[in-house]
């Protein structure tokens, strides 16, 4: 069936340089001897770990639960000793550390007991739940938890789009699984379509791929459609592909799901099956080794591997002098690579002088146009460089910035060599910061606020009750003094009376105490009590009275 | 003549009445100015530039009554705007009230605290939590760092941690030639 195809503005042809990873089918890794797995693997919340350092874990063992809404939680790929629960490096650009777990691998490959899923008997969140405890995040580079683009939207979702394009140079790794597990992919598209309520499934693959092509052409049936597409880089972009496949352009700020479309990476659809049909979590997934090394191809890793030890598998050559974690086009240096695979590490990537030369000095933007002719986002890159140079964040978020896919088109094309996404990437990150310090900010003048009402209405509160004392204790006087047959006087003079009343109690409580061991007393001691007495009274007058004259 | 005076006097009746009705009904209510200068402020409520929180110190400057550079923890840049959006002139931030210093949470070492609850009282975003002879500990994500509780504490025990860089906030830098190799 004839599929009529649209296109999307801009895009390169860059060379592909992807049969050099072709030629060899998807091979296992050696086991590592440690797996060092990051807790933080998804877009969203970071999984709060559940094992200890000392627990034994099993393959598949949930190692990491997720957390908050957008989450997906994390597992063991192997069985082992739990050895560390410890900050390590990550393959970031930043090389800074983030907590992992850290497992001594004992060889065995011994899994956590396992039961087939009865997903068609479950309902709807059951199934997501279950998803996101498998650890299922999308698997083409952004690793969003696929549970939540799982769930029906309000207005119908029609057509359910895999993304098998893979418009990257040097990888590999979609068209391998597509070669070699194309009945697993369109397993997990067909438990993916039903999920949605969808009409029909779309695949599109680049044309540079026939043999993916027919691999997939023969394994679906149905509603499934494989549709091969024009190769032009970033055909492999959500936004270009569904433009491409549908015609729809899905609008700045908006997502696929709001024009009844959702798009999932090949892998993730392979994923989805593995978990559904195997109870197997995301823990192992398939990267690309290509470059400057002497046995390119692809691997199936598991999450945690060491990418020393991957690259190792490739060979790489002796002037390899970094090592990029995605493409060449999209991917970053990794400061290290004593970092471990994660689920999003689609490719490894040695670089050498003479394949990936060093860009050439930046020159100044001509503004002769070029990187906006080939912008697939329709932005005007040059603006945005203008822009980002010159710190004026608001005016590149006026600019749509953030509709930018850091294709690096722009960069490419660029005939100063001006390294464009370096710089839309640092305005960016500068956007962001500035957002969460706008939040924090907010958050600290509400309660501080609030603070100040409370502290308001504690002082408020607190004389409003002395107050009501007062006018109680007011009240209460009034009626004693009434009570006396005293004529009714202010309130005042109650009060004097009431003081006066209560110093001449006190005088008769005096002057009627009496000592009780004077009574009965012999005469003589009476007469030495009454001569001390009458001492002490001199004594008195003596010291009051000399004063006096004086 | 007359005619002509009364059609003056009566639209100016009428325009006049127009007037004080939209005075009346569209009233703008509080300062917008000190809103605007409010959003600008980094909400430490630190008090570093002598007024009691940065909405007092919003009103000093819509008034007049205060500078542009006395707020610290706002920096370089939050004078900047702060002179952009009032049209006045720049100037660098005033030394007397504190120099700008990296965000910086406070941390209560928990060994040490008597808990005296002095610095509860004092923080004014309530981001201490604890009582009386109990231990105190500060809710990080809402602590300000405006350094208004290590005062008050009898037994010194609070310091102020730099927030470290994390995977999560750390940012691209600004793209830079290597001086050497583009001579």
């Amino acid at each position: 069936m004839l599929q009529k195809l649209f296109t999307f503005h801009g895009g390169v042809k860059p060379d592909s340089r992807k049969d050099a990873s072709t030629c060899r089918p998807i091979r296992p890794l050696a086991m590592p001897a440690e797996l060092v797995v990051p807790l933080h693997q998804s877009i969203g919340g970071t999984p709060r770990p559940l094992v200890r350092v000392g627990d034994r874990v099993l393959k598949g063992e949930r190692i990491g639960a997720a957390e908050g809404p957008v989450s997906a939680a994390v597992h063991a790929p192997t069985s082992g000793t739990v050895k560390a629960v410890e900050e390590r490096t990550m393959p970031h650009p930043s090389g800074l550390p983030a907590s992992c777990v850290v497992i001594e691998t004992d060889g065995e490959d011994r899994w956590i007991e396992r039961e087939p899923v009865p997903w068609k008997s479950m309902k709807g969140d059951e199934l997501r739940d279950f998803l996101r405890d498998a650890g299922i995040v999308g698997l083409g580079g952004a690793t969003f938890p696929s549970h939540i683009k799982l769930r029906p939207a309000t207005a119908p979702t029609h057509t359910l789009v895999l993304n098998g394009a893979e418009c990257e140079p040097f990888i590999t790794c979609d068209d391998m699984l597509m070669r070699e597990r194309a009945d697993e992919i369109v397993r997990g598209a067909g438990i993916m379509a039903r999920m949605l309520a969808v009409e029909r499934v779309l695949i599109g693959i680049e044309d540079n791929k026939p043999e993916a092509i027919a691999a997939m052409r023969a394994a679906v049936d149905g509603d499934i459609q494989v549709v091969a597409i024009p190769t032009l880089y970033p055909a492999g972009g959500e936004k270009q592909l569904l433009r491409v496949l549908t015609g729809v352009e899905v609008a700045a700020g908006r997502r696929p799901l709001d024009f009844g479309l959702q798009c999932f990476n090949v892998g993730t659809a392979y994923r989805v099956a593995r978990a559904i049909d195997h109870a197997e979590p995301l823990i192992s997934r398939i990267v690309t080794v290509a470059g400057n090394v002497e046995e390119p191809g692809n691997f199936e890793v598991l999450v945690g591997t060491p990418i020393d030890e991957l690259l190792k598998a490739g060979r790489p050559r002796a002037d390899t002098d970094r090592v990029l974690m995605g493409g060449p086009m999209m991917g970053f240096a990794l400061p290290t690579t004593a970092a471990p695979v994660v689920k999003a590490t689609n490719c490894v990537l040695a670089g050498s002088p003479s394949l990936l030369p060093p860009p050439p000095p930046e020159m100044a933007c001509i503004r002769c146009g070029t990187c906006a002719d080939h912008c697939p986002a329709d932005l005007q890159p040059f603006e945005l460089y203008w822009f980002g140079r010159s710190h004026n964040f608001g005016k590149a978020q006026e600019y749509h910035l953030f509709d930018c896919i850091e294709c690096g088109c722009c960069s490419y094309v660029c005939p100063s060599h001006i390294p464009l996404v370096d710089y839309f990437r640092f305005t960016k990150s500068e956007i962001w910061a500035r957002e969460r310090e706008r939040a924090a900010a907010d958050i600290a003048r509400e309660r501080f606020e609030a603070r100040n009402d409370r502290q308001e209405r504690e002082k408020r509160e607190k004389a409003e009750r002395l107050a009501a004392k007062a006018d109680a204790t007011r009240k209460k006087l009034a009626e004693t003094g009434a009570g006396d047959g005293a004529p009714p006087s202010p309130a005042e003079e109650a009060k004097k009376a009431l003081i006066a009343a209560a110093l001449e109690r006190a005088k008769q409580q005096k002057s009627s105490v009496k000592a009780r061991n004077t009574e009965n007393l012999p005469a003589d001691k009476q007469a030495e009590i009454d001569e001390i007495e009458a001492r002490r009274a001199r004594s008195e007058r003596r010291t009051v009275e000399p004063p006096e004259p004086s | 003549m007359i005619a002509a005076l009364l059609v003056m006097a009566g639209l100016a009746l009428v325009l006049g009445a127009i007037l004080g009705f939209a005075a009346v009904r569209f009233k703008v209510q509080g300062d917008p100015l000190v809103d605007k200068i409010d959003a600008i402020l980094p909400q430490t409520q630190c008090g570093q530039c002598g007024f009691p929180g940065c909405r007092p110190y919003a009103n000093a400057i819509a008034d007049g009554e205060a500078d542009i550079n006395q707020c610290p923890p706002g920096g370089d840049e939050g004078v900047r705007k702060l002179a952009d959006l009032l049209g006045r002139e720049y100037k660098p931030l005033n030394e007397e009230h504190g120099v700008e210093k990296p965000k910086a949470v406070a941390m209560i070492d928990e060994q040490t605290c008597i808990g005296c609850t002095l610095c509860i009282q004092a923080c004014p975003v309530d981001a201490i939590v604890g009582a009386a002879k109990q231990m105190h500990t500060v809710v990080e994500a809402d602590c300000t760092g405006c350094e208004l509780c290590v005062a008050p504490c009898p037994v010194d025990c609070i310091t102020m941690e730099p927030l470290s860089e994390t995977v999560q906030n750390w940012k691209w830098k600004y793209p830079t030639i290597p001086i050497g190799k583009a001579a």
